[in-house]
């Protein structure tokens, strides 16, 4: 038996996948095609203090091995999350992480604050990084100054583990990973999407009803783990790496690449059951190399 | 079994067990240069599925192709085991799915989505609208209602009498209505201007087809009074609910195509 739990800051994952915020919906939405226990841990969609209707339609454009999406936050409130979701998903035996987005500092330490209270939410994933919101969101994550604040204000009053999504929307991604770090961050997850656009060149118009939008899927891959490896090398605390991944081969290299866990988005909805056979995937690559824990093989690339 | 949750007034959630798996193609038959029917054939026995319901088809080897593709569900034949989705080439998706061959085996997540509701009285006079590749879950809604008793009628358009498809299938379960834009079969015109909406008076109707068409039965139903129900289509990343891409206006603000609907009341869309 190889060992594939992985420490991040305070908590302990059973393994290192876990499922990337606003592609796994709340978990429950993929129980008939696996068993959401096997997995390191679920990130639920992106929860903001008052309900959201997000972006008009349309807010998808499929792309070439990938796709850009402006779903703008959708999402019933927190308050509606701890009465009506949080009953639902509490025993699920995995790591449940919310991801917390907010248009001030207020909504997000009043989020953070409420959540908190939830004994079964381990942690929050903070979102300093969504591409598709006007105020706040990434206007938060692309200067080292306003995400430091953030971070710092929500430490105030959030004890558990503080995982802070990054945007690689920066001209220095690692900066703004010292920054939070330096703040109380007890992990970094990177990266979110990425700005894109697509025309329709017959109606000279864009696509997305919010002209622009984040970019997901295998395209980004080797952007994604290119700043992984970076900011593996600028901070100690542990980075959690995403960007593409379709299968084991590629959440391989990310752990490679520095990153103690990996987090699967987009490829959840061509195959629902990818996070499991990225398990499965990972654990045969360890037997294979003879390895005895995910941790021999973390952030050992060899140059 | 399905178990079907009445969440609010407004909308009926469907919550049915959803597979993945790999079908075999039985047969790719060429219906004319724009559309094909896939018979599709499962080891295992189907389960059971609603009209209204789809399935996202996944598409292998196409280099522009990521995601799966939903397509509704055009007939299901649970003796033969048989699963039917009539295709529309549209883009390089569908264009790949319109080269398998038989024996290919197609990956499909199903049922998805909700149904259509059926009327209590069974004298209702039903009509069945479909315009283009929206006829494809009018033949498995007409063959649901005929064999639990209902008298159905389809009203069906096209450009022309090349686009008129399955004709045949739709005659087993009622009388068929034709429009054709050149008057090449049926009666001239769009499905909208047909007579049988002027000179008979229906209780129910169920459309699906280009969006102008839909919203001019809308129109038609509000003002006679008619229960209209309409199967919508997005563009869609899972199908399943949790990309929340999918979404239409609603009365009660932004609900999925994929989980609230896509079958929908006229009367909950903001159109």
């Amino acid at each position: 038996m190889v060992d594939l739990s992985v420490q991040l800051g305070k908590i302990q994952l059973k393994n290192p996948v876990i499922t990337a915020s606003g592609t796994f919906g709340y978990g429950t939405e993929y129980s008939d095609f696996m068993d959401l226990s096997r997995i390191g841990g679920i990130i639920v969609k992106g929860t903001t203090l008052r309900e959201r209707q997000g972006n008009p339609y349309p807010r998808m454009a499929e792309t070439p091995s990938g796709m850009l999406n402006a779903v703008g936050l959708q999402n019933k409130g927190v308050d509606y999350f701890i009465k009506h979701i949080y009953p639902g998903i509490k025993d699920i035996n995995t790591s449940i992480f919310v991801n917390v987005s907010g248009s001030t500092i207020e909504d997000y330490i009043q989020t953070a604050e409420k959540l908190n209270e939830l004994e079964a939410i381990p942690g929050i994933e903070l979102n300093i990084s969504c591409p598709n919101v006007k105020e706040g969101g990434m206007a938060f994550g692309t200067s080292c100054l306003s995400a430091a604040q953030v971070v710092r204000s929500v430490r105030s009053v959030y004890k558990k583990e503080l995982m802070v999504k990054l945007s690689p929307n920066v001209t220095s991604i690692s900066e703004i990973a010292l920054a939070v770090e330096a703040e109380g961050a007890d992990s970094v997850s990177l990266i979110n999407t990425l700005l894109g656009m697509a025309i329709d060149a017959e109606r000279r118009k864009p696509i997305l009803s919010t002209v622009t939008g984040g970019l997901s899927g295998p395209a980004v891959k080797p952007v994604a783990l290119c700043m992984v490896w970076q900011v593996a090398k600028a901070v100690k605390i542990p980075v959690i790496g995403m960007g593409g991944i379709m299968n084991a081969q590629d959440a391989l290299e990310f752990i490679i690449a520095g990153a103690t866990a990996v987090q699967i988005g987009t490829a959840n909805f061509i195959d629902p059951t990818i996070s499991v056979k990225v398990l499965e995937g990972i654990e045969d690559y360890l037997i294979r190399h003879q390895f005895t824990s995910i941790k021999d093989i973390t952030g050992s690339i060899q140059l | 079994m399905a178990l079907v949750l009445f969440i609010s007034v407004n909308y009926t959630l469907i919550i049915m067990k959803k597979f993945i798996s790999d079908l075999i193609v039985k047969k790719n038959i060429v219906l004319n240069d724009q559309y094909f029917l896939l018979v599709l054939e499962s080891h295992d026995p189907l389960p059971e599925m609603l009209p209204g319901q789809f399935v996202e088809v996944k598409v292998d080897n196409s280099s522009t192709t990521f995601l799966r593709r939903p397509i509704s569900i055009n007939f299901v034949d649970y003796h033969k085991n048989e699963l039917w989705l009539l295709i529309q080439v549209v883009g390089d998706g569908t264009r790949k799915l319109s080269t398998l061959q038989s024996g290919d085996l197609l990956n499909i997540i199903f049922p998805l989505g909700n149904t259509f509701t059926v009327p209590e009285n069974k004298q209702a006079n039903i009509l069945l609208i479909g315009g283009g590749v929206g006829i494809a879950p009018m033949l498995f809604l007409g063959s649901y209602l005929n064999d639990r008793g209902y008298q159905c009628k389809f009203l069906l358009g096209g450009r022309s009498a090349s686009n008129l498809l399955q004709l045949e299938e739709f005659s087993k379960y009622g009388i068929v209505y034709t429009t054709t834009e050149d008057g090449s079969y049926g009666e001239k015109g769009f499905v909208t201007q047909h007579s049988a909406l002027s000179n008979e008076k229906f209780d129910m109707i169920y459309t699906c087809g280009p969006t102008p068409m839909m919203k001019a039965i809308s129109a038609y139903a509000l003002q006679k009074n008619i229960t209209c129900e309409v199967s919508l289509e997005n563009t869609m990343a899972c199908g399943f609910g949790a990309c929340l891409c999918c979404v239409t206006d609603s009365i009660d603000g932004h609900v999925c195509v994929c989980t609230e609907g896509p079958v929908f009341n006229i009367t909950k869309l903001k159109w």
